[in-house]
């Protein structure tokens, strides 16, 4: 490398990360003078249990206003670290997420100063059941777009999901009837994408957004004609119960919020180990990846390119009405109208925030799952802070993401573009 | 001495042998008697409307706890039970025709002292839900054009919307320039929101399906919170909503206080003759539709592609501003949390019917508000859900993006080359064939 | 193993791109496939590949027809397939692209055993000498190992038969040499080689037999030892006498100089490396070199395409360093880019669009911001006629007319303005004869009216009808300045980047 070039490169970086530096003092600051000095008086305490382990851990109470004061000096002392070392790839995200985990802690100390106490156990609890139906349909997403046909349609995928297991479950009066036809109808959709994206060559973003439009209608209208006037027999599916992992649900803080939950949770585990190991160490992930780089180059090698988006979007698709299934039967017990409300959107997002990897999408969904959490129970504190304003915090980080706050993402080369064999 | 070229770069045109001259151009006879034959886009979107329209009534009928009744004695009384289907669905649609083209009982009573206006009041409607449609997708098009995608008509129409409704309701001015001010206001909030997203895209190469998604959820919560502070919520409520847009702020009615169309539906044709002009005879359209067909050759031929990213998300979030302002202005008169109603992924679907054409944009935009206003009334006075409306729309968008599945399904014949399959990006084997 | 063609015919509508071929390859033989682009030597060879489907003939292996439906059949039944443009995914790496499709794996539920595949590859890399390191990604190998890279994937599905299209394209001379070495090496080991190009030097270097294809069909077998005139002449099927009649140059004042100009690669590498020269009105500047050593980085600096890292451009005097490429259009600079579908044209734009691609925005195709419809129409008019540009009418789409075509369009698009300078990078590539000869008439006219010219191409032949002088680049340097009298062996040499006295030896076979 010549030595003009690497000047120059580092002086291009430096930028970037000087910035990024700047940016975490910043917000420092803002815990120090908002959070450290505009905190009311009295203690912030954090509540550790829900009640039901064996082992108690006692509460923490701390003095709010100095905590968030030490908290924003760690973030301006590692803003500085950023800016002024060159940190390695996995320094820099351990520097990244320290920050962002001292702002949200410097945050509840502000909120909670002088309140009742705050379960910390419920919050992440809460948090991670929300992520649930993300981060299923960032699968389905996942799946489709390794093969490079893009998947628009979560949305209306979980939606459907949620109808058909609504209406299977209570029509049959078994669960497990509406965990299966949530994930068939979503599969349906799958196949709807695919033959529309693949055999048809529709515009892949178009026809996810029409699919959409299309199952909220349906589901609308079949919700009017059908679901009001026989909500008994056909919108009353009961919920999953929860099942605590015998052991392990014990563990205190790690067992309720991992181990204690219904069906769903562990689905997505497995859904997710299988999904992360099968993408990059399988024989099928390799194939599937290849298919997404360069299908010309599998079809030469006899992978049959076709075939393979076929498979994945389906697959995809049934993931995620297992996701939709969780909305009614899983958590709310009863269909209503456009009830994954932006949530397949936010899949996707979450998707592309985790750079087309599964553990990395994880990440993203647990962000926008904390974010309505916190949401909710701040809004039950009547906490100093709009609600409204925090909400809209996980939409904003997305778009600083995407805009190369972190680092440029690279997709699947093929990513959208049709395959046409001669 | 040979001479030998190198190997050609993938994807040559083939050198096949020249195609024959035509003599002149098509006759109208030649183009109708093609179009049914081959299918043109003309007869393929007809055909996709009226199978949207079979799918949807069969839905409907088949919905029907009636009709369901009937076709469970399908053996014993197969007549009932295909009558009641077409009377349950036949009804629904004739009193969809009647919420939005014309209620044949007015008329009469009209010729007997009844109100005239009445006559026209679905017409009325069809054009007022017309109007943000019209707009807000010519801001899904115009991008599209330009290769890119706009999902963000909402968080630009919201934009729009509220900084004209700021004009309408918290500044005081003359009659005629209030209302000016106020819809050239939401064309600016609108512009603001869509220009950030061009902006990111051309500096930082963010993805804007992406950060449109993003944006519009980053409006709606400003939006909410911009309603629940003091300054913005009506005095007396506690539910968030605005107070009311001023007399002289308001798009004046066209045909008289009796019918709801106003002067909006004018503001969304000028737009859509705005932005036929731009395609077809500005240099920006050239450097717009150069940049959509192929980037780096606009770039080689010194066209600045960030320059004209933003340009196009700046017009586009303009043109979803004044369909919020034409809501706000010509028939809400005040600004709720879901002021943005479907608008923006209507804008969508309407974009692709319209098949990228300004004209194209204001017909389709014309059929699914009469699909929307008549489905009010089919709810109101057959109790069919309005929903099946969009079951529709969404069915002949999807058979409309298909030609292919329509063709296959009236068998039509392919055209031998046809503009379809010319405009699809192909991945094909390398090689000189 | 023995392949046997027997009149194999495919067409592509009213086109016959192979018609009733019949073509013999021996065991253990190099059989050259000698053709021009079009003359369906690829179509052929994806007929046995099991990529398209021959309309009526037969393929034989060893005496036994066969048919294959998919590229896996072909794979089956021991062919193997060196793409011209390589078939390898760029972010795996050399093992996992060698392995795709025959995948070891675990026993265990499926699991990619990447030792197994790692052992293979380097294996089969010891056994040909090929040299590859199964773990490096394959993007960042030079093309010469990716090219090996495909030739061990083809090795380690035990082809027997391997064909090679257009395999020494993008290599040096000496990448050539090596490549000669591994096809020698793989014939004493037994496999057929199936070697596709339409250079006769290496015909006559590396083959046993060679069969010429012309517009599709087979016009002859030959020995290896036939002469240049004659397989040249077989090849485009009339004698050919290419040398371009030009008046020596009068070369005015200095219109471009480049100082010291560097440009930044990939990976911060320098693409341009202290590139440094100049070039007068009325003077055909030929820069010679193998594609890929920065050639493609300079001319897209010059226009304000890529941003320059150090050293300057300047046009008629005036500083164009990193300059807005429309700065550059207006100093009176053309530019016939080297990708014309890519970079040159707008596919879905009428042909008259294409040619105010860099002129819409000036008098008289346009006044604030309205375009003159009219005049662009008229002036596209009068150019379809004047540059004899084949196409129904100028509101044809671009995408629709051939190469040629093409061509002509960027040329008179380019040439309808004044210029001081023309960049012309790969002109020809692609084209067929006649719209060759034209394009060079083109080029060596504008020269005669003063305007200063810069050919880019990897084309010795291109380089030596044109050039008044010839500068060679070899990995983003200028590594030697010569006369059209050069002679090609010390052209070749300089574009394999060594100096003409230490190289001699060196490229000795």
């Amino acid at each position: 490398m010549s030595v003009v070039a690497a000047t120059r490169r580092r002086v291009a970086t430096l930028d970037r990360r000087t910035v990024a530096g700047a940016f975490f003092a910043a917000l420092g600051a803002l815990d120090i003078l908002g959070f450290g000095l505009g905190a009311h008086a009295g203690d912030a305490v954090f509540r550790f249990s829900v009640g039901g382990e064996s082992a108690h851990v006692p509460d923490l109470s701390l003095p709010a206003g100095t905590t968030a004061i030490v908290l924003g000096s760690l973030s301006v002392a590692l803003g500085a670290l950023y800016a002024g070392w060159q940190l390695g790839r996995t320094a820099r995200r351990v520097v990244i997420a320290a920050v962002m985990a001292l702002f949200i802690l410097a945050l509840l100390c502000w909120v909670d100063a002088g309140n009742s106490p705050l379960n910390i156990v419920g919050l992440l609890q809460s948090s991670l059941t929300r992520s649930i139906p993300l981060v299923l349909g960032a699968m389905s997403g996942l799946l489709g777009e390794r093969a490079a046909v893009i998947n628009i349609a979560i949305e209306g995928q979980l939606l459907i999901g949620a109808f058909a297991a609504a209406v299977a479950a209570s029509a049959a009066g078994m669960l497990w009837l509406g965990l299966i036809s949530g994930s068939l109808a979503g599969g349906l959709i799958g196949v709807l994408l695919a033959v529309f994206a693949i055999r048809y060559l529709v515009d892949q973003i178009v026809l996810g957004v029409v699919l959409n439009v299309f199952v909220l209608g349906l589901t609308g209208y079949l919700y009017d004609r059908a679901l009001v006037p026989y909500q008994t027999t056909l919108n009353s599916p009961g919920v999953y119960g929860t099942i605590r992992v015998p052991g392990l649900a014990d563990i205190p803080i790690i067992g309720p919020i991992f181990f204690d939950s219904n069906v769903f949770l562990y689905i997505t585990y497995a859904v997710l180990l299988l999904v992360q190991v099968g993408v990059f160490h399988t024989r099928w992930g390799l194939r599937v990846r290849a298919v997404g780089e360069h299908p010309v180059a599998a079809e030469t090698v006899g992978i049959r390119v076709i075939y393979t988006r076929y498979r994945q979007l389906v697959l995809g698709g049934l993931i995620a009405g297992i996701g939709g299934a969780y909305l009614t039967i899983g958590s709310v017990g009863a269909f209503g109208k456009g009830m994954s409300s932006g949530q397949g959107y936010i899949a996707l997002a979450a998707m592309i925030f985790g750079r087309w990897t599964p553990f990395g999408a994880v990440g993203a969904a647990l962000l926008f799952g904390f974010a309505s959490a916190l949401q909710n129970i701040l809004s039950i504190l009547g906490a100093p802070i709009p609600s409204d304003i925090l909400l809209m915090t996980p939409y904003l980080v997305v778009i600083l993401v995407v805009a190369g706050l972190v680092g440029r993402v690279r997709m699947p080369a093929a990513d959208g573009k049709p395959y046409i064999k001669s | 001495m040979t001479l030998l070229a190198g190997e050609p770069s993938g994807g040559q045109a083939p050198t096949g042998p020249e195609q024959p001259l035509r003599e002149e151009g098509p006759g109208f006879r030649q183009v109708f008697v093609e179009g049914i034959v081959y299918g043109n886009s003309v007869t393929v979107t007809a055909l996709a409307i009226v199978t949207g329209i079979v799918l949807g009534g069969l839905l409907i009928a088949f919905s029907d706890p009636h009709v369901l009744h009937r076709w469970a004695h399908l053996f014993s009384a197969p007549g009932a039970a295909f009558s009641s289907a077409w009377d349950s669905a036949s009804s629904a649609y004739s009193a969809m025709f009647q919420g939005a083209v014309v209620n044949i009982h007015s008329v009469g009573k009209a010729f007997h002292g009844g109100s005239i206006s009445s006559v026209f009041s679905p017409i009325s409607e069809t054009l007022v839900q017309a109007t943000p449609l019209i707009l807000a997708s010519l801001a899904v098009m115009l991008p599209f054009r330009a290769g890119l995608f706009n999902i963000g008509a909402t968080g630009q129409f919201i934009g729009g919307a509220f900084l004209a409704g700021w004009v309408g309701f918290g500044v005081s001015l003359p009659p005629v320039i209030h209302v000016v001010v106020a819809v050239l206001a939401g064309f600016a909030g609108g512009a603001i929101v869509g220009g950030l997203v061009g902006a990111l895209r051309a500096r930082t190469g963010a993805n804007e399906v992406i950060v449109t998604i993003m944006l519009n959820y980053v409006m709606e919560y400003l939006l909410l919170y911009l309603l629940g502070t003091a300054y913005f919520r009506r005095p007396g409520r506690i539910d968030p909503i605005s107070p009311l847009v001023q007399g002289t702020a308001r798009l004046p009615h066209l045909f008289g206080h009796g019918l709801r169309v106003n002067a909006g539906i004018v503001v969304a044709l000028a737009g859509a003759a705005g932005v036929a002009w731009l395609l077809k005879r500005s240099t920006f359209g050239f450097e717009f539709r150069a940049i959509g067909f192929n980037p780096r050759a606009a770039r080689t031929a010194g066209i600045d592609i960030g320059r004209g990213y933003t340009q196009v998300f700046l017009i586009a979030g303009g043109l979803a501003g004044l369909a919020g302002a034409c809501v706000v202005l010509g028939t809400d008169f005040t600004l709720t949390p879901q002021v943005y109603g479907t608008y923006g992924i209507d804008g969508i679907t309407v974009a692709l019917l319209g098949r990228g054409a300004p004209l194209g944009v204001v017909l389709a935009a014309l059929l699914y508000a009469g699909l929307h206003a008549g489905g009010v009334q089919m709810q109101a006075s057959t109790q069919t859900p309005v929903d099946i409306v969009t079951v529709i729309q969404a069915v002949i968008v999807l058979f409309v993006a298909a030609p292919p599945l329509i063709r296959g399904l009236y068998r039509l014949r392919a055209r031998p080359v046809t503009s379809e399959t010319r405009a699809t990006p192909t991945i094909t084997y390398v090689g000189d064939p | 193993m023995k392949l046997e063609l027997r009149g194999i015919t495919k067409r592509f509508g009213p086109l016959v791109a192979n018609d009733h071929i019949d073509l013999t390859v021996e065991a253990s033989q190099v059989h050259a496939l000698l053709g021009e682009n079009g003359a369906g030597k690829t179509t052929l060879m994806n007929q046995l590949y099991g990529l398209q489907h021959p309309d009526e003939g037969q393929i034989l292996l060893d005496g036994r027809p066969v048919s294959f439906s998919r590229p896996a059949d072909a794979i089956a039944a021991g062919i193997g397939m060196v793409h011209q443009h390589f078939m390898l995914v760029p972010v795996f790496t050399v093992a996992e692209n060698v392995t795709l499709g025959v995948e070891p794996v675990h026993r265990f539920a499926g699991l990619l055993d990447r030792r197994r595949a790692r052992r293979e590859v380097h294996r089969l890399s010891q056994e040909y000498h090929l040299d590859v390191d199964p773990d490096a990604i394959v993007e960042t190998l030079p093309v010469g190992l990716q090219q090996r890279v495909e030739i061990i994937k083809v090795l380690l599905r035990r082809a027997n038969l391997l064909i090679l299209d257009e395999p020494t394209a993008v290599l040096t001379p000496g990448e050539t040499e090596e490549l000669f070495a591994i096809m020698r090496s793989l014939k004493a080991s037994g496999h057929s080689i199936v070697f596709i190009t339409h250079k006769l030097k290496e015909v006559q270097a590396i083959a046993d037999t060679v069969t010429v294809l012309r517009a599709g069909r087979v016009v002859g077998s030959l020995p290896p030892t036939a002469k240049d005139e004659e397989l040249a002449s077989m090849m485009v099927g009339h004698s050919v006498e290419l040398t371009v009649s030009k008046q020596p140059a009068t070369p005015g004042e200095v219109v471009l100089a480049v100082d010291d100009l560097v440009i930044e690669g990939k990976e911060g590498t320098r693409a341009v490396d202290g590139v440094s020269f100049e070039l007068r009105a009325g003077e055909i500047l030929g820069v010679a070199g193998v594609q890929g050593n920065g050639q493609t980085e300079l001319c897209e600096a010059l226009m304000g395409l890529r941003h320059v890292g150090a050293g300057s451009v300047r046009v008629s005097g005036r500083d164009l360093t990193n300059a807005r490429t429309r700065e550059v259009l207006h100093a009176g600079v053309g530019y016939i880019p080297e990708d014309r579908q890519g970079d040159g044209l707008v596919g879905d734009f009428t042909v008259a669009e294409n040619l105010v691609l860099d002129t819409y925005d000036r008098p008289p195709y346009s006044r604030a911001f309205s375009l003159a419809l009219g005049t662009v129409e008229r002036s596209a008019r009068k150019f379809v006629a004047e540059f004899d540009v084949r196409a129904q009418s100028a509101d044809e789409l671009v995408r629709t007319l051939s190469g040629g075509n093409q061509q002509k369009v960027i040329l008179a698009r380019e040439l309808s303005r004044p210029l001081a300078l023309l960049i012309a990078s790969q002109p020809t590539r692609g084209l067929d004869i006649g719209s060759v000869e034209y394009m060079h008439r083109r080029i060596v006219e504008e020269r005669d009216k003063g305007t200063a010219v810069l050919i880019v191409s990897s084309e010795l032949d291109e380089i030596y009808a044109l050039a008044d002088r010839i500068v060679v680049m070899f990995e983003g340097r200028i590594v030697g300045v010569r006369t059209p009298a050069v002679s090609r062996a010390e052209l070749g040499l300089l574009m394999a980047g060594a100096d003409t006295g230490t190289a001699a030896g060196a490229a000795a076979p």
